[in-house]
């Protein structure tokens, strides 16, 4: 019998591998499912948590802090990644800086059929871009994280992560 | 109505060190005045996303004085930005609005609402710690050395003489601009950032 508790991302991991890699802003859009995360994030003095009204901002105001020395990491829904197209080519690809996208796989699941066009269109948005990714379900996963952003500074590009655990426990403690 | 060469030669003595980020038609200006080249940036490659890359250049260097000079039509592309400026309160911010209510690079199409948009009003409300509208270069030029040296973030939206652009895009002639990939560059370098 699989332990279900067991299987979950904890937000605290994710809080864990950025500060291992030394990231200093989070560019956000909050949404209902990492709400447990953000909380979290803002109880970090190493690490500024920077609100974005829409998610294409999250990719330029990126690449403003990187022009000055910090690490940003662009925390967004799938949904929000797919508006942000022009940013993402214009301010990330173009510009060529180190970025990890950390991105909530809406609608995703491992098990049955993918209804949700959010989640069917995600790794065709992301394959079209050329950005790679790497799918985070659980703790087991998370070194991908690392191994990431290293690929994202090894090519000055921006790399994904899709958190495939949002409806499982992301937002629980 | 100011004209945008005069705006610049007026805003230039009181730059002192202060990045300057300009977008736009109008923003061309701007090369025939400025002293500091190392200290100016391109961060086009995205219209209605140089205002956000300002913005994170403000929290990325809070010692340094950041100078956005943005235009209307690609504020309105992600109006939404003044509200996520507002919200991070850069004290170091100062963000003028070239407003020449139109599209100036496609022929002059007017902006959405071009005439009666308060964008001072705007940014006042969302929560800009002062706002400011000129329509003449003398108002400007008597209240600009105050304004940069207030705490940010500060809005001053001026009403610029539109120079449309109709020929098409082949024929136009082009003045060398430094490529965004190059004002980073030195500006990293005269900042020690590695």
């Amino acid at each position: 019998m699989v332990n279900q508790q067991a299987a979950l991302l904890r937000p605290e991991t994710l809080i864990a591998e950025f500060k291992k890699i030394g990231v200093t802003h989070i560019v956000t859009i909050p949404d209902s499912e990492t709400n447990y995360l953000y909380e979290l994030m803002q109880e970090q003095d190493w690490l500024s948590v920077v609100p974005a009204s829409r998610e294409g901002e999250t990719f330029a105001i990126a690449l403003g802090l990187s022009v000055g020395g910090k690490v940003p990491v662009c925390l967004i829904q799938n949904t929000g990644m797919m508006e942000s197209g022009d940013s993402i080519r214009g301010m990330a690809l173009d510009a060529g800086f180190p970025l990890l996208m950390v991105v909530g796989y809406r609608g995703w699941n491992r098990h049955g059929v993918i209804t949700d066009t959010a989640a069917r269109y995600t790794e065709p948005f992301l394959n079209a871009m050329g950005v790679n990714y790497y799918l985070v379900e659980t703790d087991e996963d998370a070194e991908r994280i690392s191994i990431a952003y290293e690929e994202a500074k090894t090519n000055n590009r921006p790399v994904a992560i899709l958190v495939g655990d949002e409806y499982h426990g992301f937002n629980r403690i | 109505m100011i004209n945008a060469d005069d705006m610049f030669r007026t805003f230039q003595p009181l730059r002192e060190d202060a990045l300057v980020i300009v977008t736009g038609t109008a923003g061309k200006h701007w090369a025939d005045h400025t002293t500091k080249q190392n200290r100016d940036l391109n961060m086009g490659g995205a219209m209605g996303h140089t205002t956000p890359a300002a913005l994170g250049l403000a929290l990325g260097l809070p010692d340094e004085k950041v100078v956005l000079f943005d235009s209307e039509g690609a504020l309105l592309m992600n109006l939404g930005i003044i509200a996520t400026i507002a919200g991070q309160a850069p004290k170091n911010f100062v963000h003028l609005l070239m407003d020449n209510e139109c599209y100036a690079t496609t022929g002059g199409q007017p902006v959405p609402n071009a005439q009666d948009i308060n964008y001072a009003g705007m940014a006042k409300e969302a929560g800009y710690a002062a706002a400011y509208s000129f329509d003449n270069i003398e108002d400007f030029a008597t209240n600009i050395g105050k304004i940069m040296q207030e705490t940010g973030p500060v809005f001053v939206a001026m009403k610029i003489v539109p120079e449309v652009e109709n020929e098409p895009i082949g024929q136009r002639t082009r003045r060398p601009t430094r490529s965004r990939a190059e004002t980073i560059r030195t500006l990293r370098e005269e900042l020690g950032i590695s």
